[in-house]
């Protein structure tokens, strides 16, 4: 049981930092007319930031002790 | 060769491959070998979320506002990585109690409301509809666009068609009939659809990949890259703003962070996720893989959004082409008739995917907890006479499809024009977002009563009928239009758009904030001001405590009275076919172990809670129990009955737990006590040992004593020589008894720790050198040779000289006692070691045998027998030397081989006299 609240607990953690992360002022830090590689900041920082959430909520599903 | 024909004819065939995928998986499940299960269909399947409200709709937001679609995905990545809290909880208590639907969880909850179930299913109905009448649109606008190919032409307003030749029209009458044939061929007791999520889970891919299609084509195609496509954009002056849209055309944060909390409610309360997620889930542990592949999927399906609608804008003059269609006609335009078909197709199977489970789940709802506990209580029907109801279940929930298809349809007469497929959709979402307090509330607090739930449920709904229905009916022309403007009967404070004059949001964050406040407001304030009865209070109980064991077995705590068994039997076989009744005897046999044929098994409570559950999975909690509760007499539990066998139960495992504790406790106790005991029984036969040796050693001398001062007394005229040695033997007796008093002393002493010590640095060649000095005389006497084998110089040691120099006599003195009388021969030799000093005092007596090698250096405890033999000396100085030298933090002991015994003592070295060696 131990271990299942522990993964519990991180996937409450990174829910939590992913509703800071699409939240102001983050979303208004990258709400400017800049481009990186080509791209909006702001569409850059979503997808990459989502990209980043899914791929740390796999990590902490998939990991084995 | 995109005539009409060849778009009629591939979707029906499409339709026709669904069919066989969902037959093929329905004959594997019978057979038992499912295909369903495994955590990648199930993700998949969960990806009913993505309809033809995303494949068409989000471009057309894209187009609109640039960013502000996408919360409505971001909300559920967020959402489900508290699946694991909270889905887990909700699929544990689902199982246990073969919950079938969403109402059907949030009646049973509340002590299986009939009432409750029903506001669920209505507030269902009414919500989802518009969401169902946005697919009907979605595709029927898809297929009117593709038939005017190559011209590209919008269709023509939804009135100006006769109903009977309008395209949605016939897309809700096959999509129904297509649901049908999917969702209610039989009746399955835990409402099982195989097949159906099996053709779900395809039609996930096949949007997907229709969708990356489009969107590699337009990027990479069409436009040289994302980088062309948002160079041009930001070189257009209509849609460089979108670029940094969130302070403007995309509204502010606030209505951004609502959309993510809607749309997070809505993944869990969409009776279409309620029924992919929880109701056809086949092992828990497939969450797993989900909570990482659905996001995955929501985010490869949105990569292409922003560059296809930034390409449309570009592409069309604005006004011509409704962004809702870019997915289209970007195609069109470029003459890709393969790849508008194979986007078309796609749009098909997000529209139709989602038609067919919403409305499956629906219509269980309709069936379970709104027509039939209405017919079953209308006893002028016979209900309860009727042999089989299986065909009547299926009749019901078979309308329902089709009545609600049509209700979409008329909605989309009514309503459709009025607002893009977003702004439809969110209506729905809000209107689901209703069940979040009661849903979540019931499984997290036992304190939310039926009442409680209802209240919120009605407030909330009635909130939301105000602020997004009623706008949506007073745009399309069917309420007065002034309503919006000035507010009912002119009241500004009233009007729907901003209810007591909060202005500034959008219409879906306005309507969110205050259905919120109403329900959640409603739900804590009436769940407190109440209390619930004995049913909501043992149902909060199931709920949430599930994982503390208050699962499946715990609802027959509660029952009590008395049934039958044929009468349960008939009952199970009348809703489920004698066949489903007899797999759940034969598994509840199977289950406890009892033997066939059923009539033998006991009607007791458990038998009565299992037929219930089954009951249950087929026309939901509130109505089994009406059933149920018709064919055995049962008594009624009082709130204070159940709050009592609540209590029990959990004073039971609390005091099992204690118990089970104190037991480890008494144990322990009981190890420690036993061993006190035999340590004092050991003191106690030492203490007499030590009472008759000491006596018997103050006897000797005294004896010899009182003999020649009896002689001396008796004879006076005895010689003086012979009184001289009478006298000298009286002194040396006299002093044997003062040592040996002097040692039990001293032993006293230093065993009650009030000896003095006075530590100095000693070096232990003098103190052998001075011991053997004054053994001296005693070894000639004896003819002992003593040999010594010291270093030049050894490290001192911090110790009592007084003490050590008392250790080292005793050895040399008991070595004396027990070398060989003939040839005695003592050895003596000082070594260092590693931080010790090690003595040895060798003798070549008769050694000591193993067994006696540790109770010499007790108490008065000399080896052989001390009442024939005359003892050698006190036995009380080697335990003292003991003492002595563990009191320094040494170890001393005895070893013996072949012949004569070997004492050792070690002694710590001085540290700064280490010091001095290592330096």
């Amino acid at each position: 049981m131990g271990e299942l609240e522990a993964k519990g607990q991180r996937l409450v953690g990174l829910c939590l930092l992913g509703f800071v992360l699409f939240n102001y002022p983050f979303l208004a830090l990258f709400n400017v007319p800049t481009f990186i590689f080509g791209i909006p900041v702001l569409y850059a920082w979503i997808f990459v930031a989502w990209a980043v959430l899914i791929a740390a909520m796999a990590w902490v599903i998939e990991r084995r002790r | 060769m995109l005539q009409g024909w060849v778009i009629v004819v591939t979707s029906f065939a499409y339709l026709g491959l669904l069919f066989a995928i969902a037959y093929y998986a329905d004959k594997r499940a019978d057979a038992g070998r499912s295909v369903i299960a495994s955590p990648y269909i199930y993700s998949l399947s969960l990806a009913v979320y993505a309809t033809a409200w995303t494949f068409y709709g989000s471009v057309g937001r894209a187009a609109a506002d640039g960013v502000g679609f996408l919360p409505i995905y971001i909300g559920p990545t967020l959402m489900i990585a508290l699946w694991w809290v909270v889905m887990r909880k909700i699929l544990r208590i689902s199982k246990a109690n073969r919950i079938t639907s969403l109402a059907d969880f949030i009646a049973s909850r509340y002590g299986k409301s009939a009432l409750l179930g029903g506001a669920v299913t209505v507030i269902a109905v009414i919500g989802i509809v518009p969401y169902i009448s946005l697919q009907l649109k979605a595709v029927s606008n898809g297929f009117l666009i593709l038939m005017q190919y190559p011209e590209i032409v919008m269709p023509a307003k939804v009135g100006a068609v006769p109903v009977a030749q309008d395209t949605a029209l016939w897309v809700a009458l096959i999509l129904a009939l297509f649901t049908i044939a999917f969702g209610t061929r039989h009746l399955d007791a835990a409402e099982h659809h195989e097949g159906m999520v099996a053709a779900i889970a395809f039609e996930s891919l096949v949007k997907l990949l229709a969708f990356l299609a489009v969107g590699v084509y337009v990027t990479f195609v069409v436009y040289d890259g994302f980088g062309d496509v948002f160079a041009r954009a930001a070189a257009n002056p209509d849609l460089e703003p979108m670029l940094t849209p969130l302070e403007g055309v995309a509204g502010n944060y606030a209505n951004w962070v609502w959309l993510t909390i809607l749309s997070m409610l809505a993944i869990m309360f969409l009776p279409r996720q309620f029924q992919v997620a929880v109701v056809e889930n086949k092992d828990e542990r497939h969450l797993n893989k989900a909570i990482w592949l659905f996001p995955l999927y929501m985010l490869a399906i949105n990569v292409f959004v922003l560059p296809i609608a930034f390409g449309g804008r570009l592409h069309f003059p604005a006004g011509i082409v409704d962004a809702d269609t870019y997915v289209l006609t970007i195609p069109m335009a470029e003459k890709q008739e393969l790849l508008a078909l194979l986007v078309f197709i796609g749009g098909l199977s997000a529209a139709t995917g989602m038609v067919i489970v919403e409305t499956i789940a629906l219509s269980t709802m309709v069936c379970n907890d709104l027509v039939m506990p209405v017919l079953l209580r209308m006893r002028s029907l016979r209900l309860n006479e009727r042999p089989d109801l299986t065909g009547l279940l299926l009749g019901i929930r078979r309308g329902a499809i089709v009545a609600i298809l049509l209700l979409g349809y008329l909605y989309f007469r009514l309503a459709g024009e009025a607002y893009a497929l977003v702004s439809i959709g969110l209506i729905s979402f809000a209107a689901v977002a209703q069940f979040a307090p009661a849903a979540l509330g019931g499984i997290f607090w036992k304190g939310g009563t039926r009442r409680g739930a209802f209240a919120g449920l009605l407030a909330g709904f009635v909130v939301w009928a105000y602020t997004l229905l009623l706008p949506a009916l007073a745009r399309s022309g069917w309420l007065p239009i002034g309503l919006l403007e000035h507010g009912p009967w002119g009241l500004e404070l009233l009007k729907p758009l901003e209810l007591f004059g909060l202005k500034g949001l959008d219409q879906i964050t306005h309507a969110m904030i205050w259905s919120m406040v109403a329900n959640l407001g409603a739900y804590v304030a009436v769940s407190l001001s109440g209390s619930p009865s004995a049913e909501e209070t043992r149902q909060a109980s199931l709920f949430v405590d599930v994982f503390r064991g208050a699962g499946s077995a715990g609802g027959a705590r509660f029952w009590r009275g008395t049934a039958s068994v044929p009468q349960l039997y008939n009952l199970l076989a009348r809703f489920l076919g004698s066949v489903g009744a007899d797999e759940a005897f034969d598994a509840y046999a199977r289950a406890r172990g009892i033997a066939w044929p059923r009539e033998q098994l006991p009607a007791d409570a458990e038998l009565v809670h299992h037929v219930e559950t089954q009951l249950a999975g087929a026309i939901g909690a509130a109505s089994a129990r009406i059933m149920v509760a018709s064919v055995v007499k049962e008594e009624a539990l009082s709130l204070e009955e159940v709050r009592n066998i609540l209590d029990e139960a959990s004073q039971v495992v609390m005091y099992s737990h204690q118990l089970e504790q104190k037991s480890h406790e008494l144990e322990a106790a009981t190890t420690e006590l036993r061993a006190a005991n035999e340590r004092l029984k050991e003191l106690d036969r030492l203490k007499d040992d030590f009472l008759s040796t000491v006596t018997h050693e103050l006897r000797t001398p005294l004896t010899s004593i009182r003999a020649f001062t009896e002689i001396l007394n008796q004879e006076p005229e005895i010689d003086a020589a012979q009184r001289q040695k009478f006298l000298g033997i009286v002194t040396k007796e006299t002093e044997r008894l003062t040592r040996l008093i002097n040692q039990v002393l001293d032993l006293a002493k230093i065993e009650s720790g009030r000896a003095d010590w006075h530590e100095t640095r000693v070096d232990m060649r003098e103190v052998i050198l001075d011991a053997a000095g004054a053994m001296e005389q005693v070894l000639q006497e004896k003819a002992i040779r003593l040999e010594l084998k010291l270093p030049p110089r050894a490290p001192p040691v911090r110790a009592d000289l007084d003490r050590m120099t008392q250790v080292m006599l005793n050895l040399l003195s008991n070595a004396v006692k027990f070398c060989d009388q003939a040839a005695g021969r003592i050895e003596i030799e000082l070594s260092e070691r590693a931080g010790w000093l090690r003595v040895d005092v060798r003798d070549n007596g008769p050694g000591v045998a193993p067994e006696d090698r540790e109770i010499i250096f007790e108490k008065f405890r000399q080896v052989g027998d001390t009442l024939t033999e005359k003892p050698h000396g006190t036995g009380l100085g080697l335990p003292i030397s003991r003492h002595i030298i563990e009191r320094h933090g040494g170890r001393i002991w005895v070893e013996s081989k072949d012949e004569g015994a070997c004492f050792s003592f070690t002694l710590p070295l001085a540290r700064d006299a280490a010091l001095d060696k290592a330096a």
